[in-house]
């Protein structure tokens, strides 16, 4: 049975490949994003039988209800405002890492303290987390420029950059507690707010002319978010595959920004691009 | 996770992500924001740590379902996104 699991994930590797490549050609894309939709439901169907589906009506209920709200959403959406839902989807594929990450941590902290947990899984729950608070909470933020709900303009305030690695500094030393006492949970909490305030901080000071680039750069970071909980969860397909969106999505960003004739490295310090783009 | 194992998955972190670099190097700029959703789409696979997280437990279970909602929403809406958008494509051709 195991076998049979781990070749299915396989597949659906070698298929994510295979669909990435083609989405590089105009006449092959749509084929492309066909064959990854059948990695997926590949990828996903293993492991319904890998979790052996000791909680089913929980597990379905949960799928059917996101899988409506997605189709739904994914069908009513104006051609004009595809990115903003590719920010919306993206937050919320950050948003379920930091959540996976967060059930993993209150298994081993809580529920089932005997659990041994070594170094390696406490550092990937807690890079699972600040990856994906921040691909949360920015993408939101993106969402907001790009919609007019948030201004377009960059949001620019003295001492901004000071902030963010004050609260970046502070997000490391909650994670040095946790990874020396698995139990502390408060200080596992306060770095999951402390990354949800870096995400919106970090997009803020940038304009909206900007926010494509700022999403593929999003894009790229749930990807390594997905990466991580590979590492906490051992799973090899979540690894491969996350690590796979995220080397291709940074140089996806490398490649619009030279598009656009901006260096990634303006876009991120922001304040440029105040012209804005949404709305 | 023994130290084998997690330098046998760095392995395949190093050569997955170099994979992911070489794949889009040449992508004409009419399929910037295409790929861009697909690969969103297939950040979904986030799903597959979501389904392994609802088991019994109870805080760690309701996380796990908020997890498997979200990322769901991130799957199914990704691809259905991408796909009309590249539908427009065909049609304009």
């Amino acid at each position: 049975m195991n076998i049979l699991i781990q070749i299915t994930y396989l597949v659906a590797t070698i298929l994510f490949i295979v669909g990435i490549k083609k989405l590089n050609r105009t006449q092959e894309a749509r084929q492309g994003n066909i064959l990854s939709a059948v990695a997926m439901l590949l990828a996903v169907l293993a492991t319904l039988v890998e979790s052996q589906l000791l909680t089913p009506i929980e597990t379905f209920s949960c799928m059917l209800l996101g899988g409506a709200i997605g189709l739904v959403w994914a069908r009513r959406v104006e051609m004009t405002q595809m990115p903003e839902m590719v920010a919306i989807f993206n937050g919320f594929g950050g948003a379920a890492s930091l959540f996976v990450a967060f059930s993993d941590y209150w298994t081993r902290a809580v529920e089932q303290p005997s659990l041994s947990t070594d170094l390696i899984t406490i550092i990937s729950i807690l890079l699972s987390v600040i990856i994906g608070g921040i691909t949360f909470t920015g993408s939101l933020t993106a969402y907001g420029k790009l919609s007019g709900k948030v201004s377009g303009n960059a949001i620019v305030f003295s001492g901004q950059h000071m902030l963010n690695l004050v609260l970046l500094l502070a997000a490391v030393a909650c994670g040095v507690l946790v990874a020396i006492e698995t139990g502390s949970v408060t200080a596992m909490i306060v770095m999951g707010v402390i990354s949800l305030v870096l995400g919106i901080l970090v997009v803020i000071p940038i304009g909206g002319a900007d926010m494509p680039v700022v999403i593929s750069l999003l894009n790229s970071y749930s990807g390594m978010a997905a990466c991580t909980t590979g590492f906490v969860l051992n799973n090899s397909v979540l690894i491969v595959t996350g690590a796979l969106v995220g080397a291709s999505g940074i140089i996806l960003t490398q490649i619009m920004c030279k598009a656009m004739n901006r260096s990634l490295i303006s876009v991120l310090l922001g304040g440029f691009g105040a012209t804005s783009g949404g709305a | 996770m023994s130290l084998e194992n997690f330098i046998f998955l760095l392995y395949i972190l190093v050569l997955a992500s170099y994979c992911g670099f070489e794949l889009i190097a040449k992508v004409p700029p009419t399929l910037h924001t295409p790929l861009m959703s697909g690969s969103n789409a297939i950040s979904g696979i986030t799903i597959v740590g979501a389904i392994l997280c609802v088991r019994e437990g109870e805080i760690s279970k309701y996380l796990g379902m908020v997890a498997l909602i979200l990322a769901t929403i991130n799957v199914v809406g990704g691809y259905a996104v991408t796909d009309r958008m590249l539908q427009m494509f065909k049609k304009k051709k």
